[in-house]
């Protein structure tokens, strides 16, 4: 039923992640600087804060109709509580993506493409772990490019308070580097933590 | 740099922020409200957008002061609205009412969440559309509008106020937290493009004047407190000089008038959008986040060859019965999909008549109806299962 022109985000966490304002970067990056059809829906609870949380983006070629992603072909999980509910949406021939010190995978998760990244323990070396989403958001441009970097870098730099913006260019760039250097195999992934 | 009344140009905004630029790009200038989930962002945007541009953003303590706020303000000559959910839709019942009576234009946004009661805070229903139509006591027409998009936040947005302007009544925004927190593309036009509507001023002198004396078309021009002319507002059933008026007669007189200048009008305020409605024998009927899911069934079972076609009701209030009554005569069934449990239906019912079989897709809220639902339903129709 899904157009197969649509790529289906998950982007998941606890509120005050960030996990929100990455989904709208993306989709803004989608949206305005590639020129794409997006939209991008938010799941949270009652709680101000600390509660589960997550923004679902579609991008299209097309008139998106339907916004709920069910089975996304990506799936972001920054906290354990996120993996524990969405890994079994993942689409089998999806890619899982997490923060590796907050999240235990388990072996069987192998039969996904897989990547992680320490990314709020690199935005803490920024200073600050609120840019962990962002660091994130870098990762994610290199291991799946779903939108040019350039819209991304963009959309991060009109999203963040201005004051902010060089910290958050480098959380990006960090993210992005770590990402390109898995990916041409200069750099090992540390080891996955594990559940079993 | 001074900040724009009208934000032309191409943006990644949420409904509840479209909804708030809409306003102010049809010239509203005064808001109250009460913040409340999933309204919350159009109050926000508010708060920060009016006062950029010398408008005025008062929150209040409770959505029956906030609906007083805005009557009051629009007759000081300053478009208004507020915006809500559930919750603080029902508080704003009563003060609606004094707007309809009172011939006052405003907009009320209602960003629809899951109740009864406090309900579902962050998720979505369509369960208030009926209160929209009869939530205020005694007998009057409304019209309400159902944005399926962000972009159509902001452009029903406009149309609200232009036909709040022009019919003197308070036009209801029948959102759903979906399209209010669902963030997409909004296309905002040059501010010369876009069609503005404003209040019709009195054409005689201060003399002459009696606030409630029709024209031909049953539309009263306003003065403005302060404009001069004298004015009397009051909730009691009132004569054309606006003084109460405590009989059948001028209860006859005035509600006749109330009804009529929307009912007359009807054929100016409908809009739909309609989806191959020339050889449907299927044809659903949906609004807001659920015309989304509708449109997704529709092409689907096209895709499987069934002839399956949609309305979409950009106008819920006053319902489109004529178009259902004619649509219905050709159909072999007609399907409401909403997220309620039954509303709309009853319409589609009253207005099909019997000429063919009505269908409810629906859900009681808290999540947005799947277009295989909807699809299932009009795969059986077109087998004649119902």
């Amino acid at each position: 039923m899904t157009d197969k022109r649509e790529r289906h985000i998950l982007i998941t966490g606890f509120g005050g992640q960030g996990i929100v304002m990455a989904g709208d970067i993306l989709g803004r990056a989608a949206t305005l600087y590639d020129h794409k059809h997006a939209t991008m829906t938010q799941n949270y609870g009652p709680e101000a804060r600390g509660g589960a949380c997550s923004s679902q983006v579609i991008i299209s070629s097309e008139e998106i109709l339907f916004p709920c992603v069910e089975e996304p072909e990506i799936l972001v999980c920054m906290s354990q509580e996120a993996y524990t509910k969405n890994v079994k949406s993942l689409r089998p021939e999806g890619t899982l993506i997490w923060d590796t010190d907050l999240v235990r995978t388990r072996k069987s998760d192998m039969s996904f493409k897989t990547f992680h990244i320490p990314a709020t323990r690199f935005a803490e070396q920024l200073g600050t772990k609120m840019m962990a989403n962002i660091v994130m958001l870098g990762f994610l441009s290199a291991v799946e490019p779903l939108v040019h970097a350039d819209a991304l870098k963009k959309a991060v730099l009109e999203s963040v308070p201005p004051a902010t913006r060089d910290n958050n260019l480098r959380a990006f760039t960090n993210g992005r580097e770590y990402g390109q250097s898995i990916i041409k195999g200069t750099v090992e992934q540390e080891q996955a933590k594990l559940q079993d | 740099m001074s900040a724009k009344e009208v934000k032309t140009g191409i943006h990644f905004i949420n409904g509840d922020e479209a909804c708030c630029e809409g306003a102010l790009a049809a010239g509203c200038r005064f808001f109250a409200g009460y913040p409340i989930t999933p309204a919350t962002e159009v109050a926000e945007s508010m708060s920060r957008r009016l006062p950029e541009i010398g408008g005025i953003y008062i929150q209040m303590e409770d959505e029956i002061a906030s609906m007083a706020a805005i009557l009051g303000a629009s007759w000081g000559g300053v478009k208004s609205m507020t915006s809500t959910s559930g919750p603080g839709f029902s508080l704003m019942m009563e003060n609606i009412g004094l707007g309809i009576c009172t011939e006052t234009p405003c907009v009320v946004c209602n960003v629809q969440r899951a109740g009864p009661s406090t309900g579902l805070p962050t998720l979505v229903a369509q369960g208030d559309m009926m209160q929209a139509r009869w939530g205020s006591h005694g007998h009057y027409e409304i019209i309400a509008l159902c944005p399926s998009s962000p972009q159509e936040m902001f452009d029903f947005t406009v149309r609200a106020f232009n036909l709040s302007e022009y019919y003197r009544l308070p036009v209801i925004i029948l959102a759903d937290e979906t399209i209010g927190h669902m963030t997409e593309r909004v296309v905002i036009p040059p501010e010369e493009e876009i069609e503005i509507v404003n209040r019709r001023k009195p054409a005689v002198s201060r003399e002459e004047y009696l606030p409630y004396e029709a024209d031909a078309d049953g539309i009263a021009p306003m003065a403005n407190c302060g404009d001069g002319y004298r004015i009397h507002v009051t909730g009691l059933t009132h004569d054309e000089r606006g003084y109460p008026a405590m009989d059948a007669k001028a209860q006859e007189k005035m509600v006749t008038r109330l009804v009529d200048k929307i009912r007359n009008n009807r054929d100016k305020i409908i809009t739909t959008k309609n989806l191959f409605l020339d050889d449907a024998e299927v044809v659903v009927v949906s609004y807001g986040i659920s015309a989304r899911s509708s449109m997704q069934a529709v092409q689907d079972a096209r895709r499987e060859g069934i002839k399956a076609g949609l309305i979409k009701l950009d106008t819920v209030w006053p319902f489109p019965e004529d178009l259902m009554r004619g649509v219905a005569a050709q159909s072999k069934a007609m399907i409401m999909a909403e997220i309620n449990g039954g509303q709309m239906v009853l319409e589609l019912e009253r207005a099909a008549c019997g000429a063919c079989p009505v269908r409810l897709v629906s859900n009681y809220g808290g999540a947005i109806l799947h277009p295989a639902l909807i699809l299932g339903s009009i795969s059986k129709a077109a087998k004649g299962k119902l």
